[in-house]
C-alpha cells in the first residue's frame, strides 16, 4: 500500500502546500473549507511558518499580496462568498505579477448561498472575477490524490510564470476522505526570485511591486508582456483526461467531482450499448481545446454533453471549443444539489435515443 | 468487488468514525476507498451519515444512492434510507433505538440491540463498533484479523486505553 494515509481533502491540501514549501498562510474560516485553516493553524507554528487568521477575506488576500511580493510561497483559501471578497486583491496580485495560490472550495451561490458542493464559480474563476486583462491558472482536481499533486504544481506554475494560481474544488472534495500518498519533493533549493522585495542587502537596486501605471503606453506594454506569459501557459500547462472519445457518439464533459459521477454514468451507459466517452478538463484555464480537436478529428457525428453543478457555465467554453461542428447539450444541478449517475444516464438516453 | 455502505444515525454516535474504520481497513488491504460525510447544520444534534466505498476498482462517484449495505442507528435514518437499499442488500438496525420493524422483505435485515449491549458492557459510547462488527461478519468485507488490525492502527497512541474497549465492542457485534 506504499505510504498511503487516509485524509480529508481540506487537510490533505494543506499538508501538500506545506510540503511544497508554503510557510505563510492567511485565511478566514468559512464552510466547507475551514479545515484548511485549522490544519495550518496547528502545523505552521511547529515548522516556523506563519498562520494568521485575518479579520476578513479582504485582509487575508492583501497579506498574501505582501508575502508573495516578498518572494515566499504563500497561500490563502476560502469558499465562494469569501472568494468574491478577495477579487480586488486577486486583480492587484495579477497586475503586480505576484505568484500565490488561492484555494476555492466552492459552495452553492449566489450571495451567501448554501454550504453544499457546487461548481457555480466557474465564470468567476476562469473569466476574470476581478477587473482588468488578467487570468488565473485554474486547476480542478477530481480526487484527493490529484488535489495533493496539483497543489505542488500550483506553486511551481505560479513561480514560473509569476501569476496567481487557483485550485478549485467543491465541498465534497474538501470534506471527503480518501487515501493519499505524498511524494517527496525537495523544495530546499527553489530558484531565486530576483524581482522580490526581500531586502537589497545594500547590494542591488531596490525592487518595486506595484499595479498602478498611470502612463497608458507603459501599462499597455506590461499587459502585453503578461499576455506573452499567458500564451506560454496555454502552450505548456494545459491538462486534461480523455477516455474513449474517438469512437464515441456522446462525449461527456465534466470536471472535479462531477467528472467522477459522470464516469459512473458512462459505465452504466456502456452496459446499455451507448458509445460514450469523457473529456475531463483538469486546467479550467487554460481550457483544454485540443481535447476537443482530437475528439472531433475522428469525423463521426458527436454530441457533447457538459455536466456541471451549475446552471451551465463551462458549457460556454465547450461551445467555443466545438465551434458549431457538433451538438452541445447541458445537464446540471445547482444550489448544492449533486447530480446522480441516474440523472446523467437519463440525459444520455435522451440524447442517444432509447435502445 | 465493490462494497457500498451507508452509515447513518445522529451526531455523537460515532457514525463518521464507524465509516472511517471501514475505509481505513480497506486502505490497509490495498483497496480503493472513499469516505464521504454529510456536513452542515444537520450534524449538530441532528442526523449524520457517511457513504463508504471499498472497491478493487477505482472509486468513480463517491456518492452512494443505492447502497448494498445500510447501517442505521436511529429512526429517522431508517426512514430516510430504507428504500434506497438495493434488492438483496443488507440492513443493520440498532434495535435498542429503533422501535419499528424494517419494511423491506427483499433485503436481509439484522437487528442488533447495539446501544443496549454497549451499555450493559459498560462501553456506552461504542455501540457504533458493535454495529461495525456485525456488518463485517455478515458482509465478509474483511476478516476479523484485518478489522482488528485496522482499529489497532487507527486508535492513536495517546488513546491506547480505548483500544481494548473498541475491540471488545467489535467482537461483541461480530459474534452476535
Amino acid at each position: 500500500m506504499g505510504n498511503k494515509v487516509l485524509m480529508k481533502g481540506n487537510e490533505a491540501l494543506a499538508e501538500a502546500a506545506i510540503r511544497a514549501g508554503c510557510r505563510h498562510f492567511f485565511g478566514y474560516p468559512i464552510t466547507p473549507q475551514t479545515e484548511v485553516s485549522a490544519y495550518m493553524a496547528k502545523k505552521m507554528p511547529k515548522i516556523g511558518g506563519t498562520f494568521l487568521q485575518a479579520e476578513s477575506e479582504v485582509s487575508a488576500i492583501n497579506m498574501v499580496y505582501g508575502a508573495g511580493g516578498a518572494g515566499v510561497r504563500v497561500m490563502t483559501s476560502s469558499s465562494s462568498p469569501g472568494i468574491s471578497l478577495k477579487q480586488e486583491g486577486i486583480s492587484y496580485i495579477a497586475g503586480a505579477d505576484v505568484p500565490c495560490v488561492i484555494v476555492n472550495i466552492v459552495r452553492g451561490g449566489p450571495g451567501l448561498g448554501g454550504i453544499q458542493p457546487a461548481q457555480s464559480d466557474y465564470f468567476q474563476a476562469t473569466k476574470g472575477g476581478g477587473h482588468g486583462d488578467y487570468h488565473l491558472v485554474v486547476l480542478a482536481p477530481s480526487s484527493i490524490q490529484e488535489m495533493v499533486d496539483l497543489t505542488a504544481d500550483a506553486f511551481d506554475i505560479g513561480d514560473k510564470y509569476r501569476c496567481p494560481v487557483m485550485i478549485m474544488g467543491d465541498g465534497m472534495l474538501g470534506q471527503m476522505m480518501e487515501p493519499v500518498e505524498f511524494k517527496d519533493t525537495d523544495v530546499s533549493d527553489l530558484p531565486e526570485k530576483e524581482w522580490a522585495t526581500s531586502g537589497t542587502g545594500m547590494k542591488r537596486k531596490k525592487n518595486i511591486i506595484n499595479s498602478l501605471f498611470i502612463e497608458a503606453s507603459e501599462l499597455e506594454d506590461l499587459v502585453l508582456e503578461r499576455q506573452q506569459r499567458y500564451d506560454e501557459i496555454i502552450k505548456n500547462e494545459v491538462r486534461y483526461e480523455a477516455i474513449d472519445t474517438e469512437g464515441a457518439d456522446i462525449i461527456l464533459v465534466a470536471y472535479g467531482t462531477t467528472a467522477r459521477i459522470a464516469k459512473t454514468a458512462m459505465a452504466k451507459a456502456k452496459e446499455l450499448g451507448y458509445k460514450v466517452g469523457i473529456i475531463r478538463p483538469i486546467t479550467l484555464w487554460p481550457f483544454p481545446f485540443e481535447a476537443f480537436e482530437k475528439a472531433l478529428s475522428s469525423g463521426t457525428k458527436k454530441t457533447f454533453l457538459s455536466v456541471e453543478m451549475s446552471m451551465g457555465q463551462m458549457v460556454e467554453d465547450v461551445r467555443l471549443a466545438v465551434n458549431g461542428r457538433a451538438d452541445v447539450e447541458f445537464f446540471g444541478r445547482t444550489g448544492g444539489i449533486v447530480p446522480t449517475p441516474k440523472e446523467i444516464l437519463a440525459k444520455i438516453v435522451e440524447i442517444g435515443g432509447a435502445k | 468487488m465493490t462494497h457500498e455502505t451507508i452509515f447513518a444515525g445522529f451526531g455523537g454516535q460515532g457514525i463518521l468514525f464507524a465509516g472511517k474504520v471501514i475505509a481505513y481497513a480497506g486502505m490497509l488491504e490495498g483497496k480503493n476507498v472513499s469516505h464521504l460525510p454529510s456536513y452542515g447544520p444537520e450534524m449538530r444534534g441532528g442526523t449524520a451519515n457517511c457513504s463508504v466505498i471499498v472497491s478493487d476498482e477505482d472509486v468513480a462517484s463517491p456518492i452512494i444512492t443505492e447502497p448494498a449495505n445500510l447501517v442505521v442507528m436511529n429512526g429517522p435514518s431508517l426512514d430516510k434510507f430504507e428504500n434506497a437499499v438495493i434488492p438483496g442488500g443488507k440492513i443493520f438496525i440498532d434495535s435498542a433505538l429503533i422501535n419499528r420493524k424494517c419494511e423491506r422483505d427483499d433485503a436481509d435485515v439484522f437487528e442488533i440491540p447495539a446501544t443496549q449491549m454497549a451499555n450493559d458492557m459498560g462501553l456506552p459510547k461504542l455501540a457504533n463498533m458493535i454495529m461495525v462488527g456485525k456488518l463485517i461478519k455478515e458482509t465478509q468485507m474483511f476478516t476479523w484479523e484485518q478489522l482488528k488490525g485496522a482499529v489497532t492502527k487507527l486508535v492513536p497512541a495517546a488513546k491506547a486505553a480505548m483500544l481494548d474497549s473498541n475491540i471488545k465492542a467489535l467482537e461483541a457485534g461480530y459474534n452476535y
